[in-house]
């Protein structure tokens, strides 16, 4: 490991590593700043906001305004239902499907599998045009079931229960096989507790996709009542024309990202270790 | 049929029963629009036509005489080369020092990560915040600067915030990668009297191509599927200086109507894709993910 080497340079603290130490802390400083800056816009008042040196006592009332100036409570609503909803019936779906191609041989296991891995490549936001006029055969334009109904099948979710599911002793399920377990009863009794990291990895991935996600929605939501938050401060934020009300957009952008920046505070390492695995898609 | 045949048929049973609920939201909602997609670009459809017309391959033939088109192709282009590479070497700048670093780990984690989880959406908001004349930090610099609202900058101040949306997102498979690096590899070169510049350059970085490899994959589909800030922060604009493929695909399909024309643009997404894929498939020492 990296570390180790590092310990043999420890030893003497070089002008180099002193320099190239400090540059990099600054460059983390840096990198902070947008958001640094955003927070700070956010708590005072628009009059005060201009000066970038201006500081004052950090006020709510930008949130206030924000809040009664756009139903950001019913967007968040929708958000919520939909990022549970898809996780709901996502766990369920990748579970089957990773059992079956981790632990049975059966006629058409490749093809199937490659049917699924090109989900991982074209995803969903590639495939807004034709999707949204199929959306309109099924009649589920404007409808959140619509937005959320191409992210049911998940090859990554599929892909990474098959890894995983693949390195649990295959002596456990025969176990359970000769006290007359039948499958759905092993699935739930055996694999899902030993399959926990997965869920929660997967789970981190998917919830923020979806949290994120904002094409589709835009192209498929009409009705306020119905927005998810990212279409709802995008449209939001377009309603000034100057930049005057920079306040108020900041707030608004606080207010949507406040959730994932306080889930990513508390579960850093998580966070970054269920990213790792994305990679794949 | 012998035992052995019929127990697979039984498993395959079992087996399709458990993967047919995944598969039949797959093929609704990937595999069938591809085939749709394919299908309508062979048809003039648009608003001056009444129902839909056979024309063959013309949607295609006329792509290149679009100018937009043209001109999102090659913006998408630009972004992948500029904003690739910046973002690895970063990445790789960023990894050695989280992995190293011992006082504000979490910090440094944190600071190089954050942007990756945001929504693009809110990305989008605080840059154009930032890029705005006379409000924006970028007026502490020159408060008439215009990055945004002139084609000679626009597109470079997109690469800017999609460099500093991405770093950190490729910085967790350096970390990663670097981790996985046989420690006594380090060790001998010390001992071998090489210097930190020299390790890297021939221990380091040459263990590090898988990740690379994959990296450099990864970040070129996604230059093709971002485009979230676009809506938010150009239009695509001024002019067509930052439009690209995806966002012209929605214009076409959502503002023109000219189903038939974004169908066709879809395709040549597609195609596009799946090439990059087989690229990695070739490419890429396939065991070093697929194990």
């Amino acid at each position: 490991m990296v570390h180790s080497a590092t310990s043999k340079w420890a030893g003497k603290i070089s002008f180099g590593k002193v320099v190239v130490y400090a540059f990099m802390y600054l460059f983390a400083l840096i990198y902070m700043l947008p958001l640094l800056w955003i927070i700070r816009t956010a708590f005072i008042t628009s009059d005060k906001a201009i000066n970038l040196f201006s500081l004052s006592w950090p006020t709510f009332e930008n949130f206030k305004r924000i809040w009664l100036a756009a139903p950001f409570a019913q967007y968040y609503f929708n958000t919520i239902i939909m990022v549970f909803s898809t996780l709901a019936v996502q766990f369920v779906l990748i579970t089957m499907a990773g059992y079956a191609f981790a632990r049975l041989d059966f006629f058409g296991k490749n093809i199937l599998f490659t049917l699924f891995l090109t989900q991982m490549m074209i995803t969903a936001d590639v495939l807004i045009m034709p999707n949204y006029s199929f959306m309109g055969t099924l009649g589920l334009i404007d409808k959140r079931l619509g937005v959320i109904l191409p992210f049911f099948a998940s090859a990554l979710g599929i892909f990474l229960m098959r890894q995983t599911i693949k390195t649990i002793p295959y002596e456990l399920e025969e176990a359970a096989k000769i006290d007359g377990c039948r499958l759905p009863r092993m699935l739930i009794q055996i694999y899902v507790p030993l399959l926990k990291p997965v869920y929660v990895a997967f789970g981190l991935i998917s919830a923020s996709y979806q949290w994120n996600n904002f094409l589709w929605p835009l192209v498929m939501i009409n009705s306020v009542d119905k927005r998810p938050l990212t279409l709802g401060l995008a449209i939001f934020a377009m309603s000034f024309e100057t930049g005057a009300q920079w306040s108020d957009v900041s707030a608004a952008t606080l207010l949507v990202i406040a959730p994932l920046l306080l889930l990513f505070l508390i579960f850093q390492r998580q966070f970054i270790e269920s990213f790792a695995h994305s990679g794949i898609k | 049929m012998n035992r052995r045949i019929r127990k697979k048929w039984k498993t395959t049973f079992l087996a399709w029963g458990l993967i047919l609920p995944s598969f039949i939201f797959l093929a609704l909602f990937t595999l069938y629009p591809i085939a749709n997609s394919i299908f309508m670009s062979f048809f003039e459809n648009n608003l001056s036509v009444a129902a839909p017309r056979f024309i063959g391959l013309k949607n295609y033939l006329n792509l290149p005489k679009d100018s937009v088109f043209i001109q999102a192709f090659i913006n998408n282009l630009i972004v992948a080369v500029c904003t690739i590479p910046t973002s690895i070497a970063l990445a790789v700048a960023m990894a050695l020092f989280a992995n190293k670093v011992r006082v504000g780990k979490a910090f440094t984690r944190i600071a190089f990560f954050h942007p990756t989880i945001l929504p693009m959406v809110a990305a989008a908001n605080i840059w154009l915040f930032i890029y705005t004349p006379i409000y924006g930090l970028i007026s502490y610099i020159n408060p008439q600067l215009r990055l945004l609202g002139s084609s000679g900058t626009a597109l470079w101040a997109l690469i800017i915030m999609l460099i500093w949306k991405q770093a950190g997102y490729v910085m967790i498979f350096y970390m990663s990668g670097l981790q996985s690096i046989d420690r006594e590899l380090f060790e001998a070169a010390v001992l071998d009297g090489s210097g930190p510049i020299s390790t890297f350059r021939y221990i380091t970085w040459p263990l590090l191509r898988p990740t690379t490899i994959y990296v450099t994959i990864v970040t070129l589909t996604n230059a093709y599927k971002i485009v979230d800030h676009l809506y938010i922060m150009t239009k695509g604009g001024p002019g067509n200086a930052t439009n690209m493929l995806l966002f012209y695909i929605y214009q076409v399909g959502f503002d023109f109507w000219d189903v038939g024309k974004a169908a066709s643009m879809t395709v040549i997404l597609i195609v596009m894709l799946l090439v990059i894929t087989v690229v990695q498939f070739f490419v890429q020492d396939r065991r070093t993910y697929y194990s």
